[in-house]
């Protein structure tokens, strides 16, 4: 061992200078490799050109919903009755399991009924529910939407996979899943026609 | 076992490659000259077995994939294509689609062969651990392999299973985007899981070649546990006795193989993997294959928080857990005693842990919901339960029957008997 406490000991050379000048040029060269090997397989151009989608709802009746695509994935947009409204108005937050608005427009509100229908101008139309069709638990799709469908306990979605219940304004209400189905980023362009994304 | 080296080349040609690349050497002494302990039973026939799985996976599927298309708008009808139009394609498909479930059928009876037998005890860590490698990267490519033919278990069945990754806290969702290259299962997700399912196999190639260097440093476990004392007495060369059991095992193995191709193609697959993927609309049951169901059950076991981790997070930790504490059994068993032959007590937490182990498949394809749901908790308590606390304790208070001097000890009459009266050994459980 008295060999190597003596070599601690010496001085630096040049030697391990451009050991140690080597060693971190290869691994910041090797740093740099990795990102385009990895970064390759995040969403591509082509995918996020189609981030955004233009939606008119003058055929929504009152109590109807409708399916549309938005990155690969379903939105729902339910056109609610006033019945429908004035229950989820009327849930006090403290009794759902997530408390959090999960509206993409405005994430620092809580999960009433308003803040789950703001849209990114900050104004609610408590009338029209836009959500991210997507289970919050593992991706199932809930039923609900379509007429005809299950909408679970709570007259909302039910998702078939692992039963989860939401309510009227898309919030977790029973089940599995950990969070309200997400509102995405959306805005009225005019009283007719939403912009997703 | 690590021995001297027997190979004696004979032709001017074996002597002249022999000095420069020992290749046939390698080969002489690993598969034909190796000894092996004399009392190996059929259990000890899967490796064989899996060897030739592997090698058929991956002939079926390198023909496939020259059919195939891996697109989301052609990716269904490809296969098809295959079923109707290829010439055989039906009988490659079949064989590759059902050659999946019978790997895992032999591997797991591989597995629970090393767990009753203690096959993963000192000095055979590293073998048990490259094999539970090789489990790990065969759910990979079975699990990516059954997303090709884009139906709609194949669609939701990934969707449900990257969706795993979102649990992860902070980074989940970008790991999760990672995976797709999008906003969920499309394309660029079938893209990169074809390319990924046609590299893993050579990879488990790969580790299998180190699989077997590990065992034939310290050689074979053998039904008894106890090493071998005398290469002379206790083990007889691979060739010719267990090429032949081998051999003859791969082809009673090759008869069930056959019935499933020829007789219930489909039998072990989701009839919903026939209606091509909907990103609108999710089956009303989503099941993995049926070598994922325990492992899937002890996911949605986990319903409830535990402590400051949300049940979703928790379900997906048990459920890697579940295959994690595989990695350190070896030092989780206290028991100097190998086989559970000579272990009472541990046989019966053995068989108990087969039945758990069943039971959690069969909950697995059952819908989440009611007694299923307390059934797979019970199972899962009882699955961790075994490695973590039953396994320790029980090498510390339970007293083994006496072992046999040696290996061949416990398989001839003794001299002064010669009228037989072999040990009548207890058998595995099934």
């Amino acid at each position: 061992m008295s060999a190597i406490s003596d070599h601690d000991l010496e001085e630096p050379t040049r030697r391990d200078f451009i050991h140690l000048v080597a060693g971190s040029a290869a691994a910041v060269g090797a740093a740099g490799v990795v990102v385009p090997l990895v970064h390759q397989m995040n969403p591509d151009a082509s995918v996020l050109a189609l981030a955004t989608k233009e939606v008119d709802l003058s055929s929504i009746e009152v109590g109807q919903a409708i399916k549309v695509m938005w990155q690969g994935k379903p939105v729902f947009i339910r056109r609610r009755t006033a019945e429908e409204i004035a229950v989820a108005e009327e849930t006090p937050v403290s009794d759902l399991p997530d408390d959090r608005s999960r509206n993409l427009n405005d994430e620092a509100l809580d999960a009433s009924d308003t803040a789950r229908t703001t849209a990114s101008d900050g104004v609610a139309r408590p009338e029209w529910l836009v959500l991210v069709g997507v289970c919050t638990h593992l991706g199932c799709i809930p039923l609900g939407t379509s007429q005809g469908e299950i909408k679970g306990d709570y007259n909302g979605w039910f998702c078939p996979c692992h039963g989860s219940h939401y309510d009227t304004a898309g919030r977790i209400r029973k089940g599995p899943a950990p969070e309200n189905l997400p509102v995405p980023p959306y805005e009225f362009i005019s009283d007719s026609v939403v912009k997703i994304g | 076992m690590s021995h001297e080296s027997t190979y004696d080349p004979q032709s001017g040609v074996e002597k002249w490659l022999d000095k420069r690349l020992p290749l046939v050497r390698l080969m002489y002494d690993s598969f034909v000259d190796f000894p092996s302990p004399k009392n190996l039973n059929y259990w000890w026939t899967f490796g064989g077995i899996l060897a030739i799985c592997l090698v058929v996976q991956i002939l079926t599927g390198i023909i496939l994939a020259m059919h195939y298309t891996p697109h989301v708008d052609y990716a269904f009808d490809s296969v098809e294509h295959i079923m109707r139009d290829v010439n055989y394609g039906w009988l490659l498909r079949y064989v590759h689609a059902n050659g999946a479930s019978m790997f895992f059928l032999a591997v797991y009876i591989h597995m629970f062969r090393g767990l009753y037998y203690g096959s993963y005890k000192e000095p055979r860590e590293m073998l048990w651990i490259l094999g539970v490698v090789i489990f790990l990267l065969m759910m990979a490519t079975a699990f990516m392999g059954y997303v090709l033919p884009w139906g709609q278990m194949s669609y939701w069945g990934a969707t449900v299973i990257t969706n795993l990754f979102s649990a992860i806290p902070v980074v989940g969702e970008s790991i999760r985007t990672l995976l797709w290259g999008g906003f969920s299962v499309d394309n660029a997700t079938l893209n990169r899981f074809f390319s990924l399912h046609y590299l893993l196999p050579f990879a488990i190639a790969g580790v299998v070649v180190l699989h077997i260097w590990a065992l034939h440093i310290p050689g074979n476990n053998n039904p008894t546990g106890v090493e071998v004392k005398n290469v002379k007495k206790d083990t007889v060369p691979f060739h010719p006795y267990y090429t032949v059991k081998d051999g003859f095992a791969i082809a009673v193995f090759l008869v069930l193989f056959s019935i499933f191709v020829f007789f219930a193609p489909n039998s072990l697959g989701h009839p919903d993997n026939y209606i091509e993927a909907n990103p609108l609309a999710t089956p009303a049951h989503i099941v993995p294959e049926w070598y994922f169901l325990p492992f899937y059950a002890i996911l949605r076991a986990i319903t409830f928080d535990i402590g400051p981790i949300p049940a979703k997070l928790g379900g997906v930790i048990a459920m890697f857990s579940s295959i994690l504490v595989l990695f350190v059994l070896p030092w989780l068993d206290t028991s100097k005693v190998r086989s559970m032959r000579y272990r009472p007590i541990a046989k019966l937490w053995f068989a108990i842990f087969a039945v758990v182990a069943c039971a959690l498949g069969y909950l697995g394809g059952q819908p989440a919901e009611g007694v299923y749901v307390t059934l797979a908790q019970i199972c899962t308590a009882y699955y961790f339960g075994y490695f973590l606390i039953i396994l320790p304790l029980l090498g510390i208070m339970e007293t083994p029957k006496p072992l046999p001097a040696s290996i061949a000890d416990a398989v001839l009459p003794p001299k002064s008997d010669a009228s037989g009266g072999a040990i009548p050994a207890a058998q595995p459980a099934e």
